[in-house]
């Protein structure tokens, strides 16, 4: 076998080969890391040649999965060799171990670029190949314009070209703004005219990267884009190296194909029979073949032919064409083609009209369900879930749960999920989806979530000629000896309602409903208990008259767990014994649960949560984008206090669909779960809480849920306060008065807008509906905000609107506002800032949503103040003075004396300083009662600049100082110095203590050019501190009048 | 952005070759690779190429002893990346000469040669077998 040219190298991967275990493989490594440390540290013993050997080393040991903490450098240094062995290694093993925001990157900046412009090619294409892969913004801006004009470039070859088009790519990713839309979209399409099928590859993936940003600019390019896939389809003018098996370039085919599905429709009714020729073509023409690389590489290009087609929408002769080739496929038995036909068809059902033609394939589809392959039945799965309607529910539905039984645990939580989210979107009764869900956890009940068990309590309760039949099947299930803690949990909460209604059936006496929950409390955890004791209490309630036995064997119960060390449970026991003492007025208290509010299915959001982690195929969401609503089921009344509703049968009710909003949303899952928006109710009671959750396991769960407040019924808490109403009555009121009154904000706007000032996540605003949160990032002149926006309701915010008004000196770009929040949903805004120059202007968010006839437009001050724009610096005497003195009077160096300032030790003074940024150096300013900080400011026009701040204060009165800013900037310093005033004097207090405010600007200090006492200080501080330092303070006080007048 | 990563993996799970193209820090490449090996490693040849793992969908294949592992996002063809691999397959084997599992250990820095003519920053740039094994037959000759 030949070895490479490196030996060493060689012997080191052999030998890696032959250990025996991990271990050995471990310390082989470590050895070798320790071998090449110490060659590195000896940089001259190291030719290049060594040098590349170690990289390659370092690279194979990184590759297995080990730790290299050093030779990063060593692998950019390469880049810069003259010769290329050794500069390719470089190149190719820094794109390897590096990211773009590798700091070492940054050293080798101008290396690629003098190799990019450079005149030797094969140097040209290993640079071009290490910024496409690995280039940050950096090199976004400092490159683009170097590599456009090789990609369009005439002299260049091919092989540079094509290497820069992908290169490009990279750089338009970083920075869009690289690419000028104008001037580009010509030269793109002119790059669609080469013959070359390098740069064509390459090209096309460059347009469609540029599509999916802005298929507007680029209308131009379609046509040429038919023409290249007509040249291919017609294999005119194809070299014999790009025809792969017969087949010219199968990748260029699907790529155009790819770009051409994001034009919305085609007008030219030339380009557009032209490409419907060459669909035709494809969809007629393409046969299975016995070479398995041939019919890959064509059917690849049918697959891609069927997607363009299902998007262009064509001629229904097309379309029909296109479910025909599908069901063809999804009945082959060639695993991929399979798989693939149930993709596309699932994805197909975003098309109206073909649902029915689809629906006739599903036989064969549940057949692909059970194939021995999950990938094909992870489709067939998304399929049904996808082509199910209130037709085929119930098969689908049977179908899936005749699989759970011996269906793979990987499959068993979505099987059960997508069940029970079928169940209820199409139920056309409700005893069915009662029947479905007892079954799943039946067999899977370790899979079926809390919310699944939460919505068949809340249909019951809302469904009172669901109620007998709910009781009679769970006594049924209760009978069976091993049964999932879930099934306890649901039939003792439904028999704990509804026994009563069994009360004359067999087996259904009130002592016998008893025994048989109570013999499986030893089996089930401490979540459950609490259930049990809500039964026992309704149980003994429903038994009239009371039959002392049971009444004592539940008594005994209770007072078991008075003592239990679960406070949950020891609450409820202490709780229900008392209560059940009560006699009569037992009856009220622990009346039937009234109804739930509408609410949106929590299985429903938890299914988009699920979508959105696994990033499955997105048909199902788009389809329902499309469809605008969702069929989700809901019960229609809404008022449960109002007197006796009416029997609320089931009804399909068109709800808002939460799948119509984009990726922003689709990621709410993840963040609510990471806790960034904390939902907070109080909620006023037309919004109840959604947390289903919550309102069954509530301490008080059982007097009612949280709507409960408005009830006319009597309160537990109060029943325990022996007889007081006067809690329950708190209650109740404090939210009516809220709901009668327009939307007002909860917390103190201006609070939250300083809170924020001094850290960088927060909320921001908060009302009943609307909870605005705020996350950002700051990074010299640039910050980057996410706005949070989440509804707290279960209904939508409509009309949402969100505009920002930027001072003149920040730049800022607010991404897309979603018009409409779904319910309970979180939409996330990012908000770039850049920081032009110097300003204590105050950016505001002008925003407004609707909910229901309430128009909220609260306007908002952003945190994007100035000390965001602040990097706290030490800096050192000897860095302080020189620039102290350089920065001599105004306008670089300003002087005020303060007063009215809320008095507070200079401690916390410094604390505050800290907290804007303005690094407080201790020890610069020996004098105890002054205090002096250092800081660099960040903006377009300044750049960093360093900002020098002393404060002295006066121990006998501190409502007044003297400040003196000092900065390179005359506006810098200005700003910053009434900044630093404005904090000083108006900090805001929790207690929001109205605060010595002084008219601002007064001119306390006049003018003082000719004597600036800064200078003077500056100029005895550089004196004496070199020979004499105690004297610092007290010789610039003496000499300095100012302190007399602020003393006075 | 299509291709995020490209793994050879030996039936043992031994990583032969991992190029990214997308960073993931050592650790999330560890855990990747170590449930993309087990999931894919166990499947038959009855099975389908594709398996869908988190938010990638790897279309593999297998060659004697080597598993060839890709890594893709929504915006690819599966068949075109499952004859992409092969492509990969039939180049090496031009230049190597009935390439196998060994040649691609011993000569890593050739492999990565190749794949770097072939794919960049994710997306495929040449389809040429001669065009993709030019630099290298370059180097060879001048070495």
């Amino acid at each position: 076998m030949a070895l490479s040219g490196m030996r060493g190298l060689s012997v080191f991967i052999s030998d890696i080969r032959n250990c025996q275990n991990k271990e050995l493989e471990r310390l082989r490594v470590d050895k070798e890391l320790g071998n090449i440390r110490t060659r590195f540290k000896n940089e001259k013993a190291s030719t290049p040649y060594e040098k590349k050997k170690y990289v390659w080393k370092i690279l194979y040991i990184y590759m297995l999965g080990y730790d290299v903490d050093f030779g990063h450098m060593e692998a950019v240094s390469l880049i810069s060799a003259p010769k290329y062995p050794e500069k390719q290694v470089g190149y190719i093993v820094t794109s390897c171990l590096l990211n773009e925001n590798h700091d070492f990157l940054r050293l080798a900046i101008n290396t690629v670029r003098n190799d990019i412009i450079g005149r030797n090619e094969t140097f040209q294409c290993l640079a071009l190949t290490l910024v496409g892969n690995i280039g940050g913004r950096e090199f976004a801006e400092s490159l683009a314009p170097d590599v456009q004009k090789l990609l369009i470039s005439s002299s260049c070859r091919p092989l540079v070209r094509k290497k820069a088009a992908l290169c490009l790519l990279r750089l338009y990713r970083k920075n869009p703004d690289v690419v000028n839309v104008d001037g580009w979209s010509d030269r793109m399409a002119q790059l669609l005219d080469e013959r070359d099928f390098g740069i064509l590859t390459s090209s096309m993936s460059l347009l469609v990267a540029l599509l999916s940003n802005n298929h507007e600019a680029y209308w131009s390019c379609l046509p040429k884009c038919v023409k290249v896939l007509e040249r291919l389809a017609r294999n005119q003018d194809v070299p014999q190296e790009y025809t792969y098996y017969g087949i010219p370039s199968p990748w260029l085919q699907v790529k155009t194909m790819r770009a051409l599905q994001y034009f919305p429709t085609i007008e030219d009714p030339n380009t557009r029979r032209s490409l419907f020729e060459v669909l035709q073509r494809i969809l007629m023409g393409t046969d299975v073949v016995k070479n398995v690389n041939k019919n890959n590489a064509s059917h690849a290009v049918l697959f891609e032919a069927l997607a363009l087609v299902m998007h262009l929408d064509a001629e229904k002769e097309m379309m029909s064409q296109c479910v025909a080739l599908l069901g063809k496929f999804i009945a082959v038995r060639e695993p991929n083609i399979r798989y693939l036909g149930l993709e596309n068809m699932t994805r197909m059902l975003m098309v109206t009209d073909v649902q029915d033609i689809i629906k006739r394939h599903q036989a064969q589809i549940i057949t692909s369900l059970k194939d021995p392959d999950i990938s094909i039945r992870r489709r067939a799965l998304d399929l049904l879930y996808g082509m199910c309607d209130v037709s085929n529910a119930k098969d689908i539905v049977e179908e899936i749960l005749q699989y759970l039984s011996s269906a793979d645990f990987a499959m068993r939580e979505e099987l059960s999920l997508k069940a029970a989210i079928l169940a209820e979107k199409f139920a056309p009764d409700l005893s069915w989806y009662v029947d479905v869900i007892l079954q799943l956890i039946d067999k899977a009940g370790d899979f079926v979530s809390d919310d699944i068990w939460f919505r068949v309590v809340q249909f019951v309760t809302n469904n009172e000629d669901l109620q007998t039949y709910a009781a009679v099947k769970v006594r049924e299930y209760v009978d069976k000896p091993a049964i999932h803690e879930t099934m306890v949990k649901l039939s003792a909460y439904i028999l704990g309602e509804y026994s009563h209604l069994l009360a004359r059936r067999p087996g259904c006496s009130p002592k016998e409903i008893f025994n048989i929950i109570h013999e499986k409390l030893p089996t089930v955890s401490t979540s459950t208990i609490p259930i049990l004791l809500s039964t026992y209490a309704k149980i003994l309630m429903h038994t009239q008259p009371p039959d002392p036995e049971l009444q004592n064997q539940i008594w005994a119960v209770f007072g078991k767990y008075e003592s239990c060390i679960d406070a949950e449970i020891q609450q409820r026991a202490v709780e229900y014994h008392a209560l059940s003492r009560k006699g009569a007025a037992l009856m009220d208290i622990f009346a039937e649960m009234p109804k739930f509010p509408e609410r949106q299915s929590a299985l429903i959001r938890k299914a988009e949560d699920s979508e959105a982690d696994t990033a499955e195929q997105s048909a199902i969401k788009l389809r329902a984008a499309q469809q605008q609503t969702s069929n989700a089921l809901v019960v229609t009344d809404q008022h449960p206090a109002n007197g006796t509703p009416p029997v609320g049968q089931l009804s399909l009710v068109k709800v808002p669909s939460v799948s119509n909003v984009d990726q922003n949303t689709t990621e709410q899952g993840v963040t609510q779960a990471n806790g960034a928006l904390t939902i907070v109710d109080p909620q006023p009671p037309s919004t109840p809480s959604a947390d289903l959750l919550g309102d069954l396991l509530g301490p008080l769960a059982i007097e009612g849920h949280p709507s409960a407040a408005v009830q006319p019924e009597p309160n537990l808490a109060s029943g325990l306060e022996g007889g007081s109403n006067a809690a329950a009555d708190a209650l109740a009121i404090a939210p009516v008065e809220e709901q009668s009154n327009i939307v007002q904000p909860i917390g103190d706007i201006a609070e939250r807008f300083h809170a924020l000032c001094l850290k960088d996540s927060g909320v921001l605003y908060e009302d009943p509906y609307i909870q605005i949160g705020i996350k950002a990032e700051w990074r010299a002149q640039h910050g980057r905000l996410v706005l949070f926006l989440g509804n707290k309701n279960i209904a939508p915010l409509v009309s949402v609107q969100a505009l920002i008004l930027p001072p003149s000196h920040l730049k800022m770009e607010l991404s897309l506002v979603p018009g409409t929040i779904p319910p309970r949903a979180q939409v996330q805004c990012p908000l770039e800032v850049i920081n032009l120059r110097p300003s204590r202007d105050v950016a505001v968010l002008d925003f407004s949503y609707k909910f229901g006839t309430h128009v909220v437009n609260p306007k908002l001050r952003l945190p994007a103040v100035l000390n965001k724009f602040l990097q706290p610096i030490q800096v050192s005497p000897e860095e302080f003075f020189p620039q102290w003195r350089s920065l001599s009077g105004p306008p670089l160096k300003l002087q005020e004396v303060v007063r009215g300032v809320r008095p507070m030790p200079l401690v916390e003074m410094a604390n505050l300083f800290n907290g804007f940024r303005l690094t407080v150096c201790p020890g610069l300013d020996p004098n105890p009662n002054n205090m002096v900080a250092s800081t660099t400011f960040y903006s377009e026009n300044t750049r960093a600049m360093l900002c020098l701040v002393r404060i002295e204060t006066d121990p006998a009165d501190r409502t007044q100082l003297r400040m003196t800013v000092a900065s390179g900037d005359p506006a810098l310093t200005s700003e910053l110095k009434e900044f630093i005033k404005e904090q000083l004097v108006s900090i805001p207090v929790p207690s929001r203590a109205p605060a010595p405010v002084p008219p601002p600007a007064q001119p306390v200090s006049p003018p003082t050019a000719t004597s600036d006492p800064g200078a003077i200080l500056a100029g005895l501080l550089a004196e004496r501190l070199i020979f004499i330092p105690p004297c610092f303070t007290d010789g610039m006080r003496a000499g300095d009048p100012k302190i007399n007048f602020l003393k006075k | 952005m299509g291709i995020r990563f490209i793994l050879m993996v030996n039936k043992q799970g031994q990583t032969r070759l991992a190029q990214y193209y997308e960073y993931l820090t050592l650790e999330e490449r560890r855990a990747l690779e170590g449930e993309i090996v087990r999931k894919c490693l166990a499947r038959t040849e009855q099975q389908c190429s594709f398996v869908e793992h988190r938010n990638y969908k790897i279309v593999y294949r297998r060659y004697a002893s080597l598993f060839f592992l890709v890594g893709v996002d929504n915006e690819e063809n599966e068949l075109a990346i499952l004859e992409f691999i092969h492509l990969l397959v039939e180049t090496m084997d031009r230049h190597f000469g009935n390439v196998c599992e060994l040649d691609i250990m011993f000569h890593l820095e050739k492999a990565h040669f190749m794949l770097e003519e072939m794919v960049m920053n994710g997306c495929i740039v040449e389809t040429s077998k001669a065009n993709i094994l030019s630099p290298i037959q370059l180097m060879d000759k001048a070495s």
